[in-house]
């Protein structure tokens, strides 16, 4: 789970990591009143779940409060397009208001799980600032890594190290090293999957502050946090994401494909987006409807896939071993029926109940093409993409 | 002889509810040995009227002389009872359970990591055995056939397509090895590929990866150093995009190593016999083994 700029500082300020004097507002009024009250030059931030927003247009520094409230009023209720969205982009529906700093030196530090060492691992990086996977392409030496233990945590010398490999001043050593620790802390004991304070900055004055961060938490782990779990906002997602999580389906929108995916199963989803792929066509989702779905769900499945307007072609993959096939054909027949759908499918069904589940789909009346496996979905797939006169 | 299950797999099953009784049903019909049950509540009491029910595991043990564990309890009690089949001296434990927090997993793998014994999962379909008729897990048993072609991959129903494929080219299975889709997980490819080579039963090995982590490139290490015998593997997500995670939380693209195009030529170079497509997995070993 995405959290906003503004709820992440909250759970950085609670654990005693420093940050700018800021809060968060919702109205133009209420942006001015808060750059009044911090004083001086303020810097006016788009609150969204995506980053990039910078570049076009959703930070800016003003120097008035009157300035401060006409930024707000600009940025209030648009949507903002960056790189990391998709083209319709996400809602600005708050703007956070923060002091400006003197700021000496740009520094970056992350804390995720390395899955392959099995601990959260504390990256930093003197290059602040940037785009830390572009540092890790071309200078991956400017990248200082150190694991935490499991059952220890992150020991203050370890914290220290990472402080002296940033470079930071001798007087800043001792607050850099306690930030750091304090932040491995908000990592473990709010089961975050992602900290990231980019930029981390040395002032003038040899002051840190974390200047801006990210916070994500690990949605498995939310039903131990139910203060984190309130800090969803549906709004920045994709509205079929986020109709897909209601009905607690594994479901990805993949901007422009246009072939529909229906599988169970993480890896077998996967595949199947492969072989679309390799037919010649796009895939339009990712989508795992469990083991255990219930009619009902593989209704919504079915709607939440059809009501992309880029889909054109449904591919339906299962291989059923505690799902059963025919009540995954009755839910597609069903939600085919009430939704008019007449967009084809071509289905592979195997496993428990296949044949009952492929007899209600033949019955069906629907535009339906059976494939025998995950081979023959391809053949088939290419063939009907031939067919609609648009594959290469 | 099967890796890490067999004739000698005496099988507990912790959680029986739903879908963890569902399963050890299917456990039973197939013919695996299980010789206890552990579900709160229930101590005194008999699963199917055959199997006793246990309240803890440290007990089910001693009376029951198990040795491999498998849990289906609900994620927020998973790492509670892998921790308990650990301590009561289960050899080999497999967990079923899926959306276990990664900080839990983190935790069990600190606490298990010299002790002697063999942890599989969270978040995986588990072991088969077809030969030894033994099922510790979910892979449905109606697909299998006994042979000598041994299955390791990081997906559920993926592992399920792999074995239907290589039944349908006139293949069986040596064992059937489900690691799980977890970024923190217990048994990894590596360790399944050193149990495959040593095994005699196993005459080649399928391995299906996904984006995400590096573990197969590990294993691309491992294989060109330690493994004679010929491995046929596919990597799924080669459409997926950078960022987004793919239903597992393991499989999400974060940086190059984590692309199925890189996967691929780690393999490749190790000699793997890499299909570009998860749908060309049998026919690929069955070229290969002629």
């Amino acid at each position: 789970m995405n959290s906003h700029e503004y709820q992440a500082k909250a759970i950085l300020d609670k654990f005693g990591v420093p940050t700018p004097n800021a809060e968060v507002a919702s109205t133009a009024a209420e942006a001015k009143e808060i750059a009044l009250r911090i004083g001086g030059r303020v810097v006016v931030k788009a609150q969204v779940h995506a980053g990039g927003r910078g570049k076009v247009g959703g930070v800016k520094l003003v120097d008035t409060p009157e300035q401060a409230e006409e930024v707000a009023a600009s940025l209030l209720g648009t949507r903002l397009v960056t790189n990391q969205t998709g083209a319709t982009g996400v809602p600005v529906e708050k703007v956070m208001i923060a002091e400006t700093l003197d700021i000496k030196d740009e520094l970056y530090i992350s804390i995720v799980i390395d899955g392959d060492i099995g601990a959260p691992l504390v990256m930093a990086s003197t290059e602040g600032g940037m785009d830390i996977e572009e540092v890790a392409e071309s200078t991956p030496e400017k990248i200082f890594r150190v694991a935490g233990d499991p059952l220890i945590g992150l020991t203050t010398y370890h914290a220290r190290d990472i402080a002296l490999a940033l470079g930071v001043p001798t007087k800043s050593v001792r607050a850099t090293t306690k930030l750091i620790t304090d932040l491995y802390n908000v990592f473990v004991e709010n089961d975050c999957s992602l900290v990231e304070i980019n930029p981390l900055v040395i002032t003038e004055d040899d002051q840190v502050f974390a200047l801006d961060a990210k916070i994500n938490i690990e949605d498995d782990a939310l039903f131990r946090h139910p203060d984190l779990a309130v800090l969803r906002d549906p709004n920045q997602q994709d509205p079929l994401e986020q109709r897909a999580d209601k009905a607690e389906l594994a479901y990805v929108k993949l901007e422009g494909g246009r072939v529909g995916c229906m599988v169970n199963g993480a890896g077998l989803a996967m595949a199947t987006m492969d072989i679309t792929k390799a037919a010649g066509a796009d895939p339009a989702n990712f989508l795992d409807i469990g083991g255990s779905a219930d009619q009902d769900r593989i209704e919504e499945a079915f709607k939440i896939i059809i009501a992309d307007d880029d889909v054109e072609m449904i591919l339906v993959n299962l291989f059923a071993g505690i799902a059963r096939s025919d009540i995954v054909a009755q839910g597609i027949v069903a939600a085919a029926k009430e939704t008019n759908a007449s967009v084809p499918m071509v289905v592979a069904m195997r496993g428990t109940n296949a044949e009952e589940g492929i007899k209600i789909l033949a019955d069906s009346g629907l535009n339906i093409t059976g494939a025998p496996d995950l081979a023959g979905a391809a053949e088939v797939l290419k063939a009907k993409l031939l067919e609609l006169g648009e594959s290469n | 002889m099967a890796i890490l299950v067999g004739e000698n797999t005496r099988l507990l099953v912790q959680g029986l509810g739903r879908d963890g009784s569902f399963q050890a049903n299917r456990t039973r019909e197939y013919g695996t040995n299980m010789v206890a049950a552990v579900h709160p509540g229930r101590d005194g009491q008999k699963f199917e009227d055959e199997v006793p029910y246990f309240s803890t595991v440290a007990k089910a043990v001693e009376e029951t002389g198990a040795n491999t564990g498998v849990i289906f309890v609900p994620a927020p009690f998973a790492m509670d009872a892998i921790i308990e089949q650990v301590d009561a001296g289960i050899e080999l434990v497999v967990c079923i359970t899926e959306g276990v927090p990664v900080l839990d997993m983190v935790k069990v793998m600190a606490y298990i990591k010299d002790k002697p014994i063999r942890l599989i999962g969270s978040n995986c379909p588990g072991v088969l055995s077809p030969a030894s008729k033994a099922k510790v897990g979910i892979v449905p048993a109606n697909i299998v056939q006994p042979g000598n072609v041994g299955v390791v991959s990081r997906s559920g129903t993926l592992t399920y397509e792999a074995i239907a494929q290589l039944v349908q080219h006139g293949m069986g299975q040596s064992t059937c090895v489900g690691i799980g889709g977890d970024p923190v997980h217990g048994t990894t490819f590596t360790d399944v590929l050193e149990l495959f080579q040593a095994d005699d039963e196993t005459e080649a090995i399928v391995l299906i990866g996904e984006i995400g982590g590096i573990r197969e490139q590990l294993a691309a290490d491992y294989i060109k150093e330690h493994v004679n015998k010929p491995v046929v593997a596919a990597i799924a997500g080669s459409s997926a995009p950078a960022g987004k995670r793919m239903g597992h939380a393991g499989a999400i693209i974060t940086g190059k190593a984590a692309l199925a195009s890189e996967k691929n030529k780690a393999l490749e170079s190790a000699g793997v016999h890499v299909v570009e497509s998860p749908a060309l997995i049998g026919a690929k070993m069955k070229e290969v083994l002629g």
